[in-house]
């Protein structure tokens, strides 16, 4: 049997299809789901995908995350569905309360496209265990509104726990706090990050590097071995 | 409160002297006269609105029309040839049944007024051309000219419009995989923003524009019309820019990119479902150009009701709903029975769309605003008929004067201290400098098939994932070269962008251009623009690339200076496994540096000439097109035979700025030995046309050898990829991190 992975798509979400090619690359099966449905199809694990859903108005996912969609995610991921959040869907993710924090605009105030040196800071996770604690990847990052926020205790507090999964090397590329790029929530099923794994599963596509694709080996081992 | 009563039909024809504002619309007074000849009466306001947009040099083409037909005229044979000139876009056969759709469009009169704004909506109306031909957009490039790097107001010109350019590109997930940044003195008042895009769709599902079948419903979908963008047709894109007149700011669209973004998905389930009979984007002259070349190029006419356009402010004239150029819009042309699930769809994506009109059995356009009849015209006439001009030209005087000041003959590099000095000024000046300041702005990535972006020779997108299928395109342009000899100087960008398709291992197949121009009603400016585009047309039937649309940008002139002649020239190419491209990065250590093609002794344009000694002049290098068909044949046979492992075209800057750049891409350096009969700085600096560097593992130089000694292509050993600086043996080495520091440094000390 292979895990059924649903990919939620918002009006203006961008990277929808090519996060259905990787979830197929690593051998899933990618289920599309539509904002205004409240169904998920029974899938096994949610990604929300990058873009700009809602037109980034108001802020960067402010409006998603009060989608018919996102009612069940949010109910779902409490009680233990798995779900990745890149980019805009890191964004939706801390708007939901699902993760802590926010995001504001990049400390240069320009969009940035990069292929950016992270490290692997949590392997524990159910989208993070094909990588080992302390891994050093490479992940395209693009964004406008990337620098991640929280205030002082919760940062304490996830530095404490663990829960930063992913940190910018050599370079942060937004002025995120402690150099943060991806978070989890306690429980590890929920997961977030700035840069766009989606885009590194296949030699020559993109930066040419397949780094990304151990989050959706990860999370299919987790689905197939449970 | 009254108002004015409403110009109808019927009211213009019986108030035969009433003065209409022709004049401040832009049109002339014989062309005002010949619209009266056309309708055999005065036109409704509403009438002459759409004649003064419509026939604007920017929608009508009327002073460029009559060189224009060369690229018809002397258009090659080619297979690959689906659509051509006319449409929104031309469409290109590129095998397995994939059609491919590209152009390249400008947007530069609104960029310098209001950089952000202008830039995005030129984004966004070449994204709705590629649509209309019914392809999904894969990609954009972005090709542009600004004012010195130095001026104070290109540090506000640019970063608005590199912000706009990726503002709305990165919104609707388009990766932006090319182009180009000049900076010349000579746009300071008129930079120069083109904008391209590449569509995919299957061979079935080309969509033209036209409405046919009485009785079939006109949509309009997309955002409201406003009043944002009226006039940017005829006043702003069609007029040289004047300090003494009004600002023409109002006369700037605004986009949102998000509608766009909707609207493409919506088109395309639309496409997909076979719902739509034709369909037309509105960008210049809107409703007024969607309607009535709709109608005139298909069957019947059209009636339309101008009450039922949803409006964003509801206090609009019909004239100002038919000028207005409010993004975000397109109309199409659906059978009644289709057209409950055309607006469903609509719907499920958000987008406001109304049944506006229909097509109708007769041969006139007619619209209504409450209930009267404000527009009766043989659309035709609107759209096709417009004026077309000879406008006079002639060789300026000044051509002979600059053709001698031979670059020639400047002052070279005494020693090899000042030899490298002058390196290391050439690859820190701002036109040779990286672009990645202004390159990290775009998304590349999205849609996840980019295979190759800036700074690489052409951009490369796959198309299909099973078979590796791709396209590549580059877009180049030499100002410089062209001002000294248009003619060539068209060819040569031609050759440019030709060879850099071909240099990542993808077959030409197709040319799109933008030509940039001056004011074509200056002679010496006219005399540019029609050698330019002989050129162009001549050489695209040597190369066997025919012109598949495109776009002229005219008046690109600040009082009585013009711009550089600068025509803009797209190349695609296809590309049957993209696992077989070529980067321009170096690979591995040992392995031999080729030079192929013949260096001559040619510096003027040259990169060396401006940076160095701040000259213009003598004569472009020479062009030999056969040569670049046979280099571009081989630099594809290397990479499909897998003999070498990268490959950089030699252009401005010669042949060590291409050599930096594949270094410091690669992060390895290279010792080059200058070969027999060439001094270093020739060897160097020279810019020559077809010449290419390739970097050939020592297990293929046999058979790469053999293979350019056979087809007689020269191919001259020059060096080695190792260390980790950039030695010529005997003159100078320079270490990777100053040439880094040189390369990198100098646009983000400028600008950010």
């Amino acid at each position: 049997m292979t895990a059924r992975i649903g990919v939620v798509t918002f009006p203006g979400s961008l990277d929808d299809r090519d996060t259905q090619r990787a979830i197929r690359v690593a051998g899933a099966e990618p289920v599309a789901l539509w904002h205004k449905d409240k169904d998920l199809k029974q899938v096994d694990a949610v990604v929300l995908c990058g873009g700009f859903s809602y037109g980034d108005y108001l802020r960067a996912g402010a409006i998603a995350r009060f989608s018919p969609v996102m009612d069940t995610v949010i109910d779902q991921a409490k009680a233990g569905l798995p779900v990745l959040g890149i980019c805009n869907g890191f964004q939706i993710l801390t708007e939901a309360h699902l993760l802590p924090g926010g995001m504001l605009g990049n400390d240069h105030l320009h969009f940035i496209c990069r292929d950016q040196k992270l490290r692997v800071e949590n392997a524990d996770t159910a989208w993070t265990t094909d990588y080992t604690a302390g891994q050093e990847i490479h992940i395209p990052l693009k964004n406008m509104d990337g620098r991640y926020v929280a205030d002082r205790r919760t940062l304490d507090e996830l530095e404490a726990e663990g829960r930063v999964a992913f940190r910018y090397m050599d370079f942060n590329p937004n002025g995120s706090l402690n150099d943060i790029a991806g978070i989890t929530n306690a429980a590890g099923n929920v997961v977030g990050l700035m840069p766009h794994p989606e885009h590194a599963v296949e030699p020559l596509i993109g930066t040419g590097r397949t780094d990304g694709l151990p989050f959706f080996t990860s999370i299919l081992k987790k689905l197939v071995n449970a | 409160m009254s108002r004015t009563p409403l110009d109808t039909v019927e009211h213009a024809a019986a108030t035969p002297d009433v003065e209409l504002p022709w004049a401040e619309l832009g049109l002339k007074k014989d062309e005002y006269e010949r619209v009266v000849e056309i309708l055999g009466r005065r036109p409704t306001g509403a009438e002459l609105a759409m004649y003064s947009v419509m026939w604007s040099e920017h929608c009508s083409y009327k002073s460029s029309k009559v060189h224009l037909r060369q690229f018809g005229e002397k258009a090659p044979e080619s297979d690959a040839l689906l659509v051509g000139i006319g449409e929104n876009a031309g469409v290109v056969d590129v095998g397995q049944g994939y059609a491919v759709t590209f152009k390249v469009e400008s947007h530069n009169h609104p960029s310098y007024v209001e950089p952000y704004q202008g830039a995005a909506t030129g984004v966004g109306g070449i994204v709705r051309d590629i649509i209309a031909m019914g392809a999904r957009p894969v990609a954009v490039v972005d090709p542009l000219r600004f004012g010195a790097a130095d001026h104070p107001d290109t540090k506000r010109v640019l970063p608005g419009v590199v912000a706009g350019i990726g503002g709305y590109g990165n919104c609707l997930g388009l990766p932006n995989i090319g182009g180009e940044v000049v900076f010349d003195a000579c746009y300071q008042g008129n930079p120069l923003v083109n904008a391209g895009a590449i569509g995919v769709m299957r061979h079935e599902d080309i969509h033209l524009a036209k409405a046919s079948g009485a009785g079939n419903k006109v949509i309009l979908y997309g955002a409201r019309t406003g009043g944002d963008g009226i006039g940017g047709a005829s006043i702003l894109a069609s007029e040289t820019f004047d300090d003494a007149k009004p600002s023409k700011r109002p006369a700037v669209q605004v986009g949102d990119p998000f509608q766009e973004k909707l609207l493409i998905e919506c088109t395309l389930e639309a496409f997909q479902e076979k719902l739509v009979v034709g369909i037309q984007d509105l960008g210049a002259a809107g409703l007024s150009c969607a309607t009535s070349e709709l109608a005139s190029n298909g069957s019947g006419g059209m009636r339309v009701t101008l009450d039922d356009v949803p409006l964003r402010d509801s206090t609009l004239s019909p004239e100002e709903i038919l000028m207005s150029e409010s993004q975000e819009r397109m109309c199409a042309v659906v059978e009644p029975e289709k057209v409950d699930r055309f607006l469903e769809i609509c719907d499920k994506w958000d987008v406001i769309a109304t049944v506006i009109g229909e097509v109708t059995d007769g041969d006139r356009l007619e619209i209504f605003w409450h209930g009267e009849k404000i527009v009766d015209v043989d659309p035709r006439t609107v759209a096709h008929e417009g004026p077309t001009y000879e406008r006079p030209y002639a060789r300026p005087s000044w051509q002979d004067e600059l053709q001698a000041d031979d670059a020639n003959k400047l002052p070279r590099p005494q020693t090899s201290e000042e030899l490298k000095d002058q390196v290391l000024k050439l690859v820190a000046s701002p036109n040779q400098a990286s672009k990645q300041w202004i390159t990290q702005q775009y998304d590349h990535f999205v849609q996840g098939n980019t295979v190759l972006a800036q700074p690489e020779d052409s951009g490369m997108i796959r198309i299909d994932e099973a078979s590796g299928l791709g396209v590549a395109i580059a877009t180049d342009g030499n100002g410089r070269y062209a001002k000294l000899d248009p003619y060539t100087g068209a060819q040569l960008a031609l050759a440019e962008a030709y060879r850099n398709v071909a240099t990542t291992g993808a077959k030409p197949l197709a040319v799109s251009d933008c030509l940039n121009f001056g004011s074509p009603e200056d002679p010496a400016v006219m005399w540019q623009f029609a050698e330019a585009v002989r050129g162009l047309a001549d050489g695209c039937k040597q190369l066997g690339t025919p012109v598949t649309g495109g776009n002229v940008s005219l008046y690109n002139q600040t009082g009585e200076a013009a711009i550089h002649p600068t025509p803009v020239v797209a190349v695609l190419g296809v590309i049957d496994d993209v696992a077989r491209r070529t980067p321009v990065a170096f690979q591995e250590e040992g392995q031999l540096l080729y030079l192929l093609g013949d260096t001559r002794e040619e510096f003027g344009g040259s990169a060396w000439s401006q940076v160095i000694h701040d000259h213009l002049g003598g004569l472009p290098p020479k062009v030999d097109l056969e040569r670049e068909r046979l280099l571009g044949e081989i630099l594809i046979s290397a990479s499909r035979d897998g003999m070498i492992d990268s490959a950089h075209d030699l252009s401005d800057g010669g042949l060590i700025q291409a050599v930096v750049e594949s270094a410091l891409l690669g992060g390895k350096g290279a010792r080059l030995v200058v070969p027999d009969g060439l001094d270093a700085f020739t060897f160097l600096f020279s810019e020559s046309a077809g010449r290419a560097i390739v970097a050939v593992p020592r297990s293929e130089e046999v058979r790469f050898n053999d293979m350019c000694g056979a087809r007689g292509l020269p191919a001259t050993r020059i060096g080695v990829v190792d260390g980790d600086t950039v030695e010529v043996q005997g003159e100078f080495a320079l270490p990777l991190t100053d040439l880094r520091e040189a390369h990198e440094g100098t646009i983000p000390a400028l600008l950010a």
